[in-house]
């Protein structure tokens, strides 16, 4: 089968590999009819993820249909359509029951802070992803979910990750009616937890990055305000004087180990890599909220140490909130948003690319080519 | 600061989700108490172990499924089996990891030629993408590393050849001694 293949930092392909098997009686066989390049699957790309090995299938955003059950497997059978949370969750383990499917303890051996997610390296337990014709998608009756019948499938492929991801992140800002949330970063992420702000209240949402093309674009998509960090002096400065010299109530990370603004932060976290990725949205969303606000990361960082202002979380009552989206405890209310016209995911795909020009598909994702917001991969086997 | 939903009129769906009574929020929501069970419950039944799994050494098993991929192999894999004798919290458990994932790409390299695919990077590093969206950029990245090799090349040149007759300017004076 063609699967997209990690040959190194910047440097991926589409090779053939073996079909994969059915190696626990939880599993399935899912065949990929779309899959999507993550911002996350940039931190890969570019090397920042430590565990990350030569020869894997990235891929955690991915739907498709049925292939093969396992003798466990109740809940789905061969045929269905079916999006696949990036979370691999027994749905279980204490963690799970609690809701925190990102954090199940029976996925992920190789490391204790995160479950397993389909094609993140080792550190996320190893497992080949969706960029691939094929995917062994374990606890098939946990996670994934039967599309319904009225959903468009682009809606359905974003909802394995990115719009849970948004949603979550305004979720852990403990949004209330007239909140001012300010979101760092305009990539899918961003832009999807901008359009969920408003969804809980939010007064005023505020949008940075420096990329003209996403700010046009979030501005239009997510109807709020956005503003280029290149063309200010200080973007915690202007946070302030734009709230009344008081902070945002709530700001959001949307950003992770990528994040560009800062010299010191960029060679540090992403050129020599001291520390695990470069901490400026992080940084700049603890010296912006309010005194008692809410700080809320979704942004990917790798695995050591950064450079945030801790004294400043303490000095200001900050209350941090993160975690990896649980995507299985969002997708009724998610789809239900979507059915109702609330959110539209789909609007936010800017590029269809067939799976064989993988390599094409990341660098114009990864450099910013084209206006790219967001790269869905189209299989073979599902442009017949 | 009281707002009226009518001001945002135009947003749909403005504040369906608002809930006074969310707090804590997630991930604290679903609290259950069940964390004093530790890790007593029941647990799905183990995948068997094909390949070769490195585990971290802050649990006392392997999770009751894990991934295949690529399993640790050569100097890389020796290097990881070393990085996962320490914790997640040692700088001597990810800093080996991120050496051996840089070994693991020459690894990758030589495993390509030795089935007898060259590895055509400039198509792996998305070149044909970046021709056809920045060919102005590629131009001048091209012209760059080549004036930047030619550069090189050309000192390490100049070096040898200083070298080369010196040697040779004191080779003959020994000789016309003689």
């Amino acid at each position: 089968m063609l699967a997209m293949n990690y040959r190194g930092p910047f440097r991926v392909r589409a090779d053939h590999k073996p079909y994969p098997e059915l190696l626990h009686p939880s599993d399935a066989i899912v065949r990929v009819t779309r899959s999507c390049i993550c911002g996350s699957d940039l931190h890969l790309y570019h090397g920042l993820v430590p565990d990350t090995r030569v020869g894997m299938t990235f891929g955690h955003e991915f739907i498709g249909v049925v292939e093969e059950i396992g003798s466990s497997v109740e809940k789905l059978k061969v045929g269905d359509n079916v999006i696949v949370p990036f979370n691999v969750a027994c749905g279980n383990c204490t963690f799970c029951k609690q809701g925190l499917f990102g954090n199940c303890h029976e996925s992920n051996p190789q490391a204790t802070a995160v479950g397993g997610i389909f094609g993140y390296s080792h550190t996320a337990g190893g497992y080949d992803g969706g960029q691939a014709e094929f995917v062994r998608v374990p606890y098939a009756d946990v996670g994934p979910t039967v599309i319904p019948d009225w959903m468009d499938h682009d809606d359905a492929v974003l909802l394995t990750d990115v719009v849970p991801t948004g949603y979550q992140a305004a979720e852990m800002g403990g949004i209330k009616k007239g909140d001012t949330v300010v979101v760092f970063g305009a990539g899918p992420v961003g832009i999807l937890a901008a359009k969920c702000a408003w969804l809980f209240g939010a007064g005023r949402v505020i949008v940075i990055d420096h990329l003209e093309y996403r700010l046009d674009f979030v501005r239009n998509y997510a109807q709020c305000e956005a503003y280029n960090f290149r063309s200010m002096e200080d973007p915690v400065l202007f946070i302030k004087k734009t709230t009344d010299w008081f902070g945002a109530d709530v700001c959001i990370d949307a950003v992770g180990g990528d994040a560009a603004g800062s010299a010191l932060q960029t060679i540090t976290g992403r050129k020599l890599m001291l520390q695990a990725g470069s901490a400026t949205a992080l940084h700049w969303a603890i010296n912006s909220v309010k005194k008692g606000g809410i700080v809320s990361i979704v942004g990917v960082y790798g695995p050591t140490d950064n450079l945030v202002p801790i004294g400043n979380v303490v000095n200001k009552g900050i209350t941090i909130r993160a975690n990896q989206a649980s995507v299985k405890r969002l997708l009724p209310r998610l789809i239900d948003h979507i059915q109702a016209g609330r959110l539209n995911p789909k609007g936010i795909i800017t590029h269809r690319v067939p799976l064989e020009e993988v390599s094409d598909a990341y660098h114009i994702f990864s450099a910013k080519r084209d206006n790219c917001i967001k790269p869905v991969l189209i299989p073979p086997s599902a442009r017949k | 600061m009281e707002t009226t939903p009518n001001e945002y009129a135009h947003i749909i769906g403005w504040g369906v989700d608002a809930d006074p009574q969310n707090e804590p929020t997630y991930p604290m929501k679903n609290y259950t108490g069940d964390d004093h069970q530790r890790l007593n419950y029941d647990r799905p039944a183990q995948q068997p172990t094909t390949v070769e799994i490195l585990k971290s050494n802050e649990r006392p098993n392997l999770t009751a499924v894990f991934g295949t991929s690529s399993p640790p192999s050569g100097l890389s894999g020796a290097i990881r089996r070393y990085a996962f004798r320490s914790s997640e919290s040692e700088y001597g458990h990810w800093l080996p990891l991120l050496l051996a994932d840089r070994v693991n790409v020459v690894e990758g390299i030589i495993d390509d030629l030795s089935r007898g695919h060259i590895p055509n990077i400039f198509a792996e590093k998305g070149w044909k993408a970046e021709w056809k969206h920045n060919p102005k950029g590629l131009t001048q990245k091209v012209l760059i590393g080549a004036a930047v090799t030619t550069a090189i090349v050309a000192l390490l040149y100049r070096k040898n050849s200083t070298k080369k007759s010196g040697r040779l300017a004191l080779l003959s004076k020994k000789l016309r001694h003689r």
